[in-house]
């Protein structure tokens, strides 16, 4: 014990706080700050920005369709259509992903074997890594085309409903085709959240549902959905704000015009997002601050939208 | 809720040996009727459209799949009975929905791999646009892999440090107020649609150079944006893994708080550290939105300058081309998104093996 | 070498909680202190905090007085981090360092610190180390595997061998043996026979027996009823304690009889 005596050397007493720990501690809440004062400078620069076309503009933005923004001179322009187009397409998204989304999350849990079910979960993640322009360009560039005969099957047996209303567009560039690719890219979102979700449905829970002599569905019913349920719906609404947001493959495969229109088979109608990414590089006068604006209105969505999500997903901690 | 109650009890409680018996047995379709019954599904609905000269794939597969719903679920209520016809249609509807979500993916891969090879050689991938007209069969990608490069490089640059360190702080350091506001503020960047992040660089971009001003590093920033939260969020996760006991035994033996992260806590979960930065550079690598707003979408030679002029990325060329519009525009456009794709996959690739192989072991 | 320990008049807080109250005692050096007492009694709290590991827990505080021989560990200049190389701490659950060899764990006090050392130094302080925790002849021929390889009750002289190879002068054992088979808790006894010969050894054990056949002297923690913080009821040589208490608290625990 003798070779160190740096334990009687070095006294506890050491008067000053070490410098690596007071360096180090401030640098890590430094960054901390950084985001926050990122996300203000999001908010703050686009409000900025955008108030120059707004209090020129001769129209209600909130109301008005149209969008004449590239001018010097009375602009008048609005959201209301794109509004509309934004939330159609990922209403779309959402009713048509969720189910399928449910399915397979109960496929990967409950139905596949091990080694199978831990291949999908690889394949699940795959699926949300390929980027959106390629989601983008296998919807114009494939899928549109196979998607025409179904359409016409639609219209012809279910053109009653004024959804699924003739006539057709002949391109296939319409709401619904970029409706079910939103749903191709969120899939996997969803899918990823209920799995997680299902996968902690507590043994117990499940086990007491079978030793009733349930089968497996009834399992599932009794003690994994409502287990499940708050977790679904937020991996839903995340799945959601995804889908409002995204651009590439709408502003790739739809055939935009700024109206109001409920036809999903014919072209017609734009989001946010899209339309934001053709017309940036045309923007004059004042484009781009009435784009800016457009652009404050989808953060606003999809921000509450996120919000709602991570509210009902954190209410379920709570509860497990 | 009551036909769960009904069949167990009555059977248990038992009226002899000779009723309880056959209850136990009965009703059970043998191991091979599910299958035999999709076969027959999918032979008849193939016949039946074939008969009505409706004959193609897509349709005998939706009317296969209706007919062996129908099918088994009134064999098993003959056999078997009710509560279990239900449960063999679920397990069918879940085995479709599989199926369903298998369609998009093998169709994506198997069509962009057979477009994109006709147009994926040395060439393509060796030469810009530069000098190319639209129409014209040549040019490539090369200009665009190396504006892909720089900018997610100086994305990742940015990214992160500051996010590590904001996880660093969430895990090590945070308590109170600040950390909870960071922790929500971080929630609410990660849903911030990638075009208002471009956006956003064009409002900055305009307020400290003027408008029209594009290039790479402006690309480079938005993508920050969107990386940062990505970074933090499974940066934190995986800091939370490490045991506790180890940050113990690190200060039982006198070590400081900062050395200790740095040398225990960090070299603990280096493996999903770098899985996570992994998969958040794969995720920002094929975003274009916010790098159509900032590094412009017109650029057609090679430029390493990230603080000069436009700078070309993989999936701007890709949606570039599409714009266009042209057979060879879109051959161009098929064989970038294989690039594309490939490069994803293999970071993708490289994040699960470093997890898998260098994860120290827990002893767990 | 090894220090004496002074306690006077310490409380111990989570918050506005108070978890353990008016603690006084003397641990006297190069010998062994068990401390006993039913579950959450506040004996392993206690023991954190003679070298202030309880403030890695949030809203962990004491008042009152801890002596190291004449220097007040929560004196106004006093740093922690300096404190905790003086007294040096064994967990209930042995916990190697993952990413580190058994070589690097032996060394990782001074590692950790950057402290420079030659390779001799440090094969020297090694093999020293790994001696003084009965683990050298086991060991030997596999340094450069990793820690978490061995065996539990190997961890766990592992994990000694690192705390002393800090040079601590007092150390604080927390149920080092209640995650290991009796024949690895022999060994682990063993050594601790061994080690008092240089340091002041504090251990909180869960069975009396091993108290009785390792320690010199033992102090009977109990909760003052449910709900109120934990105290020292009692503390005494060892034999005293188990053949003859003083309160009739420490009787009933050590036959038995508990409440």
């Amino acid at each position: 014990m003798s070779t160190t005596d740096s334990s009687t050397a070095t006294p506890i007493t050491q008067g000053k706080r070490r410098i690596g720990d007071v360096v180090f501690a401030n640098t890590a809440r430094g960054s901390g700050v950084l985001i926050l004062l990122i996300l203000a400078g999001v908010a703050a620069f686009l409000l900025i920005q955008s108030f120059d076309s707004l209090s020129a503009n001769t129209a209600n933005f909130l109301t008005t369709e149209e969008w004449d923004a590239n001018t010097r001179e009375n602009p008048a322009f609005g959201v209301a259509a794109l509004a509309f187009g934004t939330v159609l397409a990922a209403a779309i998204a959402l009713l048509i992903a969720t189910p399928v989304a449910i399915g397979i999350a109960l496929f990967i849990v409950y139905y596949a074997p091990r080694r199978l079910a831990a291949v999908l979960g690889y394949i699940v993640d795959l699926l949300a890594a390929i980027p959106s322009v390629v989601y983008g360009l296998w919807g114009i560039g494939y899928l549109v085309f196979q998607l025409q005969d179904f359409y016409v099957l639609l219209e012809r047996y279910l053109g009653w409903i004024p959804l699924f209303a003739g006539p057709i567009s002949t391109t296939g560039r319409t709401m619904l085709s970029a409706g079910i690719v939103l749903a191709v890219m969120i899939l996997p979102i969803i899918t990823a959240m209920s799995r997680d979700v299902f996968r902690q449905v507590p043994q117990g829970h499940r086990e007491a549902a079978l030793a009733l002599g349930s089968t497996r569905w009834e399992m599932i019913r009794m003690a994994v959905l409502p287990f499940g349920r708050p977790g679904v719906i937020g991996g839903a609404m995340l799945g959601l704000g995804r889908a409002l947001g995204e651009t590439m493959a709408v502003a790739m495969i739809l055939s935009p015009s700024l109206v109001i229109s409920p036809f999903l088979l014919q072209s017609g109608n734009q989001t946010i997002a899209a339309h934001i990414a053709l017309q940036y590089p045309e923007a004059t006068g004042y484009g781009v601050s009435a784009l800016i604006a457009a652009g404050l209105v989808l953060f606003a969505i999809t921000l509450v939208v996120n919000m709602g999500a991570r509210f009902v997903v954190a209410r379920r901690k709570e509860f497990s | 809720m009551t036909t769960t109650t009904r069949t167990p009890s009555t059977g248990a409680s038992g009226d002899g040996p000779a009723q309880r018996q056959p209850r136990l047995l009965s009703g059970s379709l043998p191991r091979f009727a599910p299958p035999a019954v999709l076969v027959a599904a999918a032979l008849v609905s193939a016949g039946v459209l074939a008969a009505l000269g409706a004959f193609s794939w897509p349709g005998t597969a939706v009317l296969a799949a209706v007919l062996y719903l129908v099918a088994i679920g009134a064999l098993s209520t003959a056999v078997e009975n009710g509560r279990k016809a239900k449960d063999r249609m679920v397990t069918g509807v879940v085995y479709i929905c599989f199926a369903l979500a298998m369609l998009p993916l093998v169709s994506l891969l198997s069509t962009v791999l057979v477009n994109g090879l006709e147009r994926l050689d040395g060439y393509f991938l060796t030469v810009s646009m530069n000098g190319v007209t639209p129409s014209m069969d040549a040019g490539g990608v090369y200009h665009a892999i190396v504006g892909t490069v720089a900018i997610t490089l100086m994305a990742a640059v940015i990214s992160i440090p500051i996010g590590l360190f904001t996880a660093i702080y969430l895990v090590e350091y945070g308590k109170g107020r600040l950390a909870k506001a960071i922790t929500f503020f971080v929630d609410v960047m990660t849903g911030i649609p990638s075009i208002v992040a471009g956006l956003f660089v064009v409002a900055l971009w305009m307020m400290l150079f003027g408008p029209g001003e594009t290039n790479g590093a402006a690309g480079a920033v938005s993508l920050s944006v969107l990386m940062i939260p990505v970074v933090v969020r499974s940066s934190e996760e995986m800091l939370r893994l490490v045991p506790n006991e180890l940050r113990e035994a690190s200060y039982a033996l006198g070590v400081p708080k900062w050395l200790t992260i740095v040398k225990v806590v960090l070299p603990t979960a280096i493996a999903g550290l770098t899985t996570g930065i992994m998969l958040a550079l794969a995720r920002v690598i094929g975003e274009t939105a916010p790098l159509v707003l900032t590094a412009g979408s017109s650029a057609v030679a090679i430029n390493w300058n990230l603080f000069d002029g436009q700078m070309m990325s993989l999936p701007v060329f890709i949606y570039a081309q599409v714009r266009m519009g042209g057979a060879i525009n879109m051959e161009r456009a098929w064989a970038a998104a294989l690039t594309l794709i490939v490069i994803v996959m293999l970071l993708f690739l490289a994040a699960r093996l470093i997890s898998r192989f260098f994860a120290p072991k827990l002893g767990r | 070498m090894a220090k004496r320990i002074d306690v006077s008049g310490l409380h111990v807080y989570y918050g506005d909680f108070l978890a353990v109250e008016d603690v006084s005692m003397t641990i006297e050096p190069r010998s062994v202190t068990a401390f006993i007492g039913s579950s959450g009694c506040g004996k392993s709290t206690f023991l954190r905090t003679l070298n202030r590991m309880h403030e890695v827990t949030p809203g962990a505080r004491v008042e009152g007085k801890v002596m190291l021989d004449d220097m007040d560990i929560y004196g106004p200049d006093v740093d922690p981090v300096q404190v905790r190389r003086e007294i040096g701490m064994v967990f209930q659950k042995a916990n190697p360092f993952p990413t580190m060899s058994i070589y690097d764990n032996v060394i990782a006090g001074a590692k950790l610190n950057n402290q420079r050392m030659s390779k001799a130094q440090a094969d020297d302080l090694v093999e020293r180390s790994l001696r003084g925790a009965n683990l050298w002849e086991e060991v030997k021929d596999r340094l450069n595997k990793p820690g978490a390889g061995l065996s539990g009750g190997q961890q766990q002289r592992l994990c000694i061998a690192r705390a002393t190879a800090v040079e601590p002068t007092v150390l604080l054992m927390d149920e080092p043996c209640s995650a290991l088979d009796p024949i690895s808790t022999l060994a682990i006894e063993d050594l601790i026979h061994k080690l008092k010969e240089n340091y002041t050894i504090v251990i909180v054990t869960h069975n009396m027996q091993q108290a009785a056949r390792v320690s010199d002297q033992t102090a009977f923690f109990n909760l003052a009823g449910t709900g109120k913080p934990g105290k020292l009821i009692e503390m005494d040589e060892t034999n005293k304690i188990f053949t003859k208490p003083e309160k009739q608290e420490t009787e009933n625990y050590i036959t038995g009889r508990f409440g």
